[in-house]
């Protein structure tokens, strides 16, 4: 009972908990601009079960995908199991499911447990390809101490949690075998009973270890929740809509800015009679001025790296890595957020996500290939966050690089972005 | 040239209409590769007796290198000119020299009051060959040679167009060998979003010369791409490594003239 009692209130404060960082990384997103994404909801759907639910986009990196793949599955197949774990913290039974279910639980079980022995090894091969293998991926300029860390703590949480599941049920296995107590027999475990030799055999210690274990594991799960909102394991739940809000048009599609199709209608024709627009800036100076899709992409990104690794201006050693953008997004936010929580809504400090965070030099560098949003499993742009930097850097501050200035300016006086007058645009004609 | 190039000036005078508008693009009517280019894109056209003009000196600027460098007033400036033109003599479908412009009347003018069906000369070349208008016979044999394909972004992952100018090597009988980093893998030349009018930022190479790695890897003869900003950035790289003995950068449209001997 009083086990009971604890389970409920632990569960009811990591809800809770949980619920209001939630909250909070939503209110973050819609510090953005309005941005529509409500069109073609079909292909939205379709698309979110292509690429976020059949992970579609990871194929591109086998070895990965496959591991990443195991996890995946366990995390969502074993949850099926945290489900009865709750039943019974709440109301004192123990594995509820296994009588109503009979044999197919025992199948189950064991699925479980093959899964959670896929995912404890993937989880060691991945902390191997960074910590061991160091990946140049996992070990470039901007993962620095708190990514490589927050990498880590993922995985060695997965670990744990993992171990736990299949100590306790070894212990389970054990107990059910000596015909203890309510430890009846549910079907086989086939890999928690490799575990199983390995624990003492008297009952009471056995117990010890089972209660031990299972109120480690979901407490460690609730606990591991609770975690996800400060991490780049957000992305288990982001993803989704994320890649449901997806840009649908080819990629080579840059939005044509509303604001100033008015201003060169009015400028071309005198009797053209704008819409009123709110004053807002051109492009994007802080995370404030970008769409709320471009921070749920912040929110969504897990620093895989793909995107950075692909980037031909990463690769020849320019300091741009798409990244770098994105996680400079979030960091910005998420300061811009316990801004807000601390001082206000009206509240500004002096810094902004140009300069303070992402420097001029990154935003030049990129050669807008698209290779990074072809490459993000989730659909994360960070071309679009550098195109309207780039925006208010030429329109809002005028401090292009001096060629490009010269670029625009033979565009506008001639029509090319070289010095060639546009009445010798027919001359290629003449020759040969 | 051997035959005039009509204008679609002349052709409004005369009251006609064309099939299609070519699109030359700054490059195409200034850069003297891709001028060249520009002219074999135009006896393609003879050959198969499209009927076809240019917008000759009324043609601007798409706009494509002011909006990726983030100028849009001039973008919209540009764009709105052009379809003023474009509207004008009530044009209906487009064939571009260059994946940038074909990209940015493709995609960006339709929000702005101009759409037409655009496709890139790439795409022109696959369909002629489809319709059986268009072989590679009377010229060039390019039997046994390796050719490999360098996917320009704003054609291959920008609109998906991977199958056209690869469709248009293959009837070459030759050896068609992909680099490593192809397709919606592609490394880009280094010349895209207004990187060709600027120095490169800092760093510790080139990104031509990144590309050649894998075309050298290839060990091709003849890198073929369709875009005259990729043309000059290829034709660099292939500077920088010394390897102009050895390998050739051709247009498309230029390996179907040489191979159909115009």
């Amino acid at each position: 009972m009083v086990g009971q009692v604890i389970f409920i209130i632990i569960l009811l404060g990591a809800a809770y908990l949980f619920g209001r960082n939630v909250a909070k990384v939503r209110r973050n997103i819609l510090l953005g601009r309005d941005t529509d994404r409500s069109d073609r909801p079909a292909g939205r759907w379709a698309i979110m079960a292509k690429v976020a639910l059949g992970q579609t986009k990871m194929v591109k990196r086998p070895t990965a995908a496959v591991m990443h793949f195991f996890i995946y599955v366990g995390f969502v197949i074993i949850n099926l199991e945290v489900l009865e774990i709750m039943i019974d913290g709440i109301f004192g039974s123990h594995r509820i499911f296994s009588k109503p279910l009979g044999s197919l639980y025992g199948l189950l079980i064991g699925g479980f447990e093959v899964l959670a022995l896929l995912v404890l090894v993937s989880c060691v091969v991945f902390m191997a390809r960074r910590n061991i293998l160091k990946l140049k991926r996992f070990t470039s300029a901007e993962m620095t101490t708190w990514p490589k860390s927050d990498a880590n703590y993922i995985l060695v949480i997965e670990i744990l949690l993992m171990t736990a599941f299949l100590t306790m049920n070894a212990a389970d296995y054990k107990l059910q075998l000596l015909h203890f107590g309510h430890y009846a027999t549910a079907g086989s475990f086939p890999v928690s009973d490799m575990i199983a030799p390995l624990l003492p055999s008297g009952a009471g210690a056995l117990v010890a270890i089972e209660r031990g274990c299972w109120w480690f594991h979901i407490i460690g799960i609730l606990a591991f929740l609770n975690y996800l909102p400060y991490s780049k394991h957000f992305h288990i739940l982001l993803a989704f809509p994320n890649v449901y809000y997806s840009n649908l048009q080819p990629k080579g599609e840059f939005s044509n800015m509303a604001s100033v199709t008015n201003e060169v209608k009015a400028m071309l024709d005198p009797s053209f009679v704008p819409e009123p627009a709110g004053v807002s800036l051109f492009g994007a100076k802080d995370v404030t001025d970008l769409t709320w899709k471009n921070l749920m992409e912040a929110y969504t990104c897990t620093e895989c790296g793909r995107c950075t690794s692909v980037c031909p201006a990463n690769i020849t050693g320019k300091l741009l890595s798409p990244r770098k953008i994105m996680m400079d997004t979030r960091d910005r936010l998420v300061e811009v957020g316990n801004n807000i929580d601390k001082h206000g809504k009206d509240y500004t400090d002096d810094k902004t996500l140009l300069d303070n965070y992402i420097t001029r030099e990154e935003l030049w560098a990129c050669t807008t290939c698209n290779a990074c949003v072809e490459a993000c499993p989730v659909n994360i742009n960070p071309l679009e966050i550098i195109t309207e930097m780039r925006r208010y850097v030429v329109m809002e501050e005028s401090q292009a690089p001096a060629s490009l200035n010269n670029m625009f300016g033979n565009m506008e006086n001639n029509g090319a972005p070289w010095k060639y007058s546009q009445a010798d645009r027919l001359n290629w004609a003449e020759k040969e | 040239m051997e035959q005039t190039i009509p204008t679609m000036a002349q052709m409004a005078a005369e009251g006609k209409e064309p099939e299609i508008l070519f699109w030359v693009g700054c490059a195409g009517s200034f850069d003297e590769r891709a001028q060249k280019i520009t002219r074999d894109i135009c006896k393609i056209l003879h050959h198969v007796g499209m009927s076809y003009a240019v917008l000759g000196t009324e043609e601007s600027c798409t706009g494509d290198p002011a909006k990726r460098a983030g100028n849009e007033f001039l973008f919209q400036m540009q764009a709105m000119v052009n379809i003023e033109v474009l509207n004008g003599y009530n044009i209906k479908k487009i064939v571009t020299g260059c994946p940038h412009c074909f990209n940015t009347i493709r995609n960006e003018y339709p929000g702005l009051g101009g759409t037409y069906d655009v496709i890139h000369h790439t795409q022109l070349i696959q369909s002629l060959i489809d319709e059986g208008k268009l072989k590679a016979e009377g010229g060039e044999s390019f039997k046994g040679r390796k050719i490999t394909f360098h996917d320009p972004c704003y054609l291959g992952r920008a609109n998906n167009v991977y199958e056209a100018p690869r469709a248009a090597l293959e009837i070459l009988d030759t050896e068609l060998v992909e680099m490593k980093r192809c397709k919606s893998n592609g490394l880009c030349c280094g010349a895209g979003g207004a990187q060709m009018f600027k120095e490169p930022e800092p760093g510790k190479k080139e990104i031509n010369d990144e590309r050649m790695l894998d075309v050298i890897q290839t060990g091709a003869s003849i890198i073929a791409s369709g875009c005259p900003f990729c043309m000059t950035m290829l034709t660099d790289g292939v500077k920088h490594m010394e390897k102009e003995q050895e390998i050739m950068v051709m247009d498309i449209a230029e390996i179907t003239v040489r191979a159909n001997g115009l």
